[in-house]
């Protein structure tokens, strides 16, 4: 299958993916856990249009944020194949 | 036409094209059968996916819940579709790269044992069937709300139709019905909510609306609804009574257990690859987040909606709503609305004049005036009874049926699609009768799925006498979350991970949690007695860590995977790198898809 690919460096794409995921993970966990629940009555002071801020990211800017978040993966994730030679179809 | 009629002309041509789908796809062999031939098209893949994820109670019940929650329903929309980022991170593409059917074949295979693979095969199934209840469930209601049949036959229409195109199609029948039958219920769903948010915010977009001014005034309309609600002794639509620590909990179980659910997974064994499953992951999320961003904001609008326009309104028991209601108005009074007179009748409405003044008082626990609620609403009023609120065509009633049809079929038949794959695959292909031919075991499948449409039948009959099915879906996230998930979470990112770790943390999770349901839902436990003051909803999550942290304790103390497996694990990390490996590949070779 692979063995043509002589540049793969298999070790260094996985830890960049981990890299990557972990630092999307955060963001995935500050979003929703972070801004929707725990700091949820310090955001709500602020409001987005007529929303307090924290109940607005409960039920609708974690989505947004799990959305965008989702498809940046996909994007570095495929940036991640190229520099490190994985083969993609 | 009347409304009736209309459901039955949307039901009719939904029908007729799903199964006219299911003619076109029929599958050839079991890699057509479980997994669709591995090809198809990551956006399509996307819209099954979100036909397979929304279920009945996604359609018909959510906004309902949220309406009544208020904050306290951000759970549901943050842990339905949180779920997502996880799958797509952490397991899809390596699920997919690992180039198998069914989530026990992974297990079986990365924990080399058939003990793992059956216990897998019991969660999958458990899991599965608890799900599918609540969807049958759903078909007979729909059923005999709408288009006046019996509940019974309701459900052997609902099972005659999947049975078409599960038993014939599999995946590739079920995976092809899924995208239309997206595509009519996102329509039906959204059409009602855009003119509610028209009329209630002036706004032609609900999550703008949501965020907006009750029309004709500088009010906030989430001010207007806390006020409104707070006046009459609820609490605030803005806040919950729940404690932080335990929406935390709920939120992140149904989030784990989205990940854990068999039936979402095996959708993600469908694509090309690990590049398509991530991309997928994404699609589906968008068609999700158009049901789940627009629901919330139906929730708060039906509820500013329904408290306005029927508090102290006067009830009208006449049979001549039109004169009566006039009489009213020319008196000066509020008649009670029509859409609430038309939905009196299914009982998803009820009024009783406690202080027989006539008038229908709607009141919190806490009323300020001290009277008594009269008015009692089930949750699924608020998504039924939209366009009658809205005031549209008696054609967008029919709309909705289809679409709440559409929502409870696509999920029993990825649901009946896991029950049979488990039965047909795992129980029989690699576990009990290894030797069995293609033929041979696309034949099982097809009975295995004949007999599961008729278990989940059975069920949905049964259902029907028992009133329970809305809380045993919290077993399917609870089990999904501590039972399936830490163990293909480790079997991916932790090579060390073994067969005893994997088999201890299955087992804990699954006892631990049924236990803890079992015991609060059914077994007469108090909230007093929740561990760290989380309800049964939420205990999944806790539980996970223990599996977590029970199946790393055995699994270091316990000799490590043999190399063939560990060479797996490294595998299944990088796309395009998957070669078949001695054990861990004994039973059946991986699949190329591309």
């Amino acid at each position: 299958m692979s063995e043509s690919a002589t540049k793969t460096d298999a070790k260094g794409y996985w830890s960049a993916t981990l890299k990557l995921t972990t630092v999307l993970l955060f963001i995935w966990f500050a979003c929703s856990y972070g801004a929707g629940i725990v700091f949820r009555d310090f955001l709500d002071q602020f409001s987005i249009g007529g929303a307090p801020l924290g109940f607005w990211f409960a039920q609708q800017g974690a989505i947004y944020f799990f959305v965008a978040l989702v498809f940046y993966y996909c994007w570095a994730m495929k940036r991640l194949e190229k520099k490190y030679g994985v083969e993609t179809q | 036409m009347d409304q009736t009629t209309w459901s039955y002309v949307f039901v009719g041509v939904t029908f007729a094209l799903y199964i006219g789908i299911a003619i076109w796809s029929r599958a050839g062999s079991t890699d057509d059968f479980y997994v669709a031939g591995h090809d198809v098209n990551p956006v399509l893949n996307g819209m099954a996916t979100a036909a397979d994820w929304m279920s009945a109670a996604s359609f018909l019940s959510m906004a309902g819940l949220i309406a009544f929650l208020g904050y306290g329903g951000s759970v549901y929309l943050m842990g339905w579709t949180g779920g997502y980022v996880l799958l797509a991170l952490l397991l899809a593409p390596f699920l997919r790269e690992f180039g198998k059917f069914t989530v026990p074949d992974f297990v079986g295979d990365r924990y080399y044992s058939s003990f793992a693979r059956v216990v897998a095969v019991v969660c999958a199934l458990f899991v599965s069937f608890t799900y599918i209840a609540g969807q049958m469930k759903g078909v007979g209601v729909a059923f005999s709300g709408f288009l006046g049949i019996e509940y019974e036959w309701g459900i052997v229409i609902g099972m005659v139709i999947v049975f078409f195109y599960a038993v014939l199609g599999g995946m590739k029948g079920i995976t092809y019905t899924q995208v239309a039958q997206y595509c009519v219920l996102i329509f039906a769903y959204t059409v009602p909510a855009i003119f509610i948010s028209l009329i209630i915010t002036d706004n032609p977009i609900p999550q703008l609306g949501f965020i907006g001014e009750v029309k004709g005034t500088d009010v906030s309309m989430l001010d207007k609804l806390n006020q409104v609600i707070s006046d009459l002794g609820f609490l605030e639509y803005t806040s919950t009574s729940k404690s932080m620590f335990d929406v935390f909990c709920i939120t992140a179980a149904l989030m784990f257990g989205t990940a854990g659910l068999p039936h979402v997974i095996i959708r993600f064994f469908t694509v090309r690859n690990p590049g398509a499953a991530r991309i997928s992951a994404g699609y589906a999320l968008v068609f999700i987040a158009l049901l789940y961003t627009t629901a919330p904001a139906v929730g708060a609008f039906a509820r500013l909606n329904f408290v306005e326009t029927v508090n102290e309104a006067t009830y009208i028991s006449d049979e001549n709503y039109e004169a009566a209601a006039t009489t009213v108005l020319a008196q000066g009074g509020k008649p009670v609305p029509q859409w609430f007179k038309n939905w009196e009748k299914t009982g998803l409405v009820g009024f009783e004049d406690k202080n027989s003044d006539g008038l229908m008082q709607i009141r919190g626990p806490a009323a300020p005036d001290g009277l008594a609620n009269e008015v009692d609403a089930n949750n699924d009023i608020f998504v039924l009874a939209n366009p009658e609120i809205a005031q549209l065509p008696g054609w967008v009633i029919g709309l909705v049926v289809a679409g709440g049809l559409a929502a409870a079929l696509s999920t029993a038949a990825g649901l009946l699609m896991v029950i049979s794959s488990a039965v047909s695959h795992d129980l029989c292909r690699r576990t009990l009768f290894k030797n069995m031919s293609d033929t041979t075991e696309l034949r099982v499948a097809r009975i295995s799925a004949a007999g599961a449409v008729l278990a989940a039948g059975l069920l949905g009959l049964y259902a029907s006498q028992l009133g329970f099915v809305a809380q045993v879906v919290a077993f399917a996230f609870g089990l999904a979350a501590a039972s399936l998930f830490p163990i293909i979470f480790l079997g991916i990112f932790w090579k060390r991970m073994n067969k005893e770790g994997a088999i201890a943390a299955m087992l804990t999770g699954l006892v631990s949690t049924f236990g803890y349901i079992y015991y609060f839902k059914f077994g007469g436990g108090s909230a007093e007695q929740w561990l760290f003051g989380v309800s049964p909803e939420g205990i999944g999550f806790v539980f996970m860590w223990l599996a977590l942290g029970v199946g790393i304790g055995v699994a270091l103390m316990t000799p490590a995977p043999p190399q063939d497996i560990q060479d797996l694990v490294e595998d299944i990390r990088v796309p395009g790198n998957r070669h078949d490996h001695g054990i861990a590949d004994s039973g059946m070779h991986p699949i190329d898809g591309s």
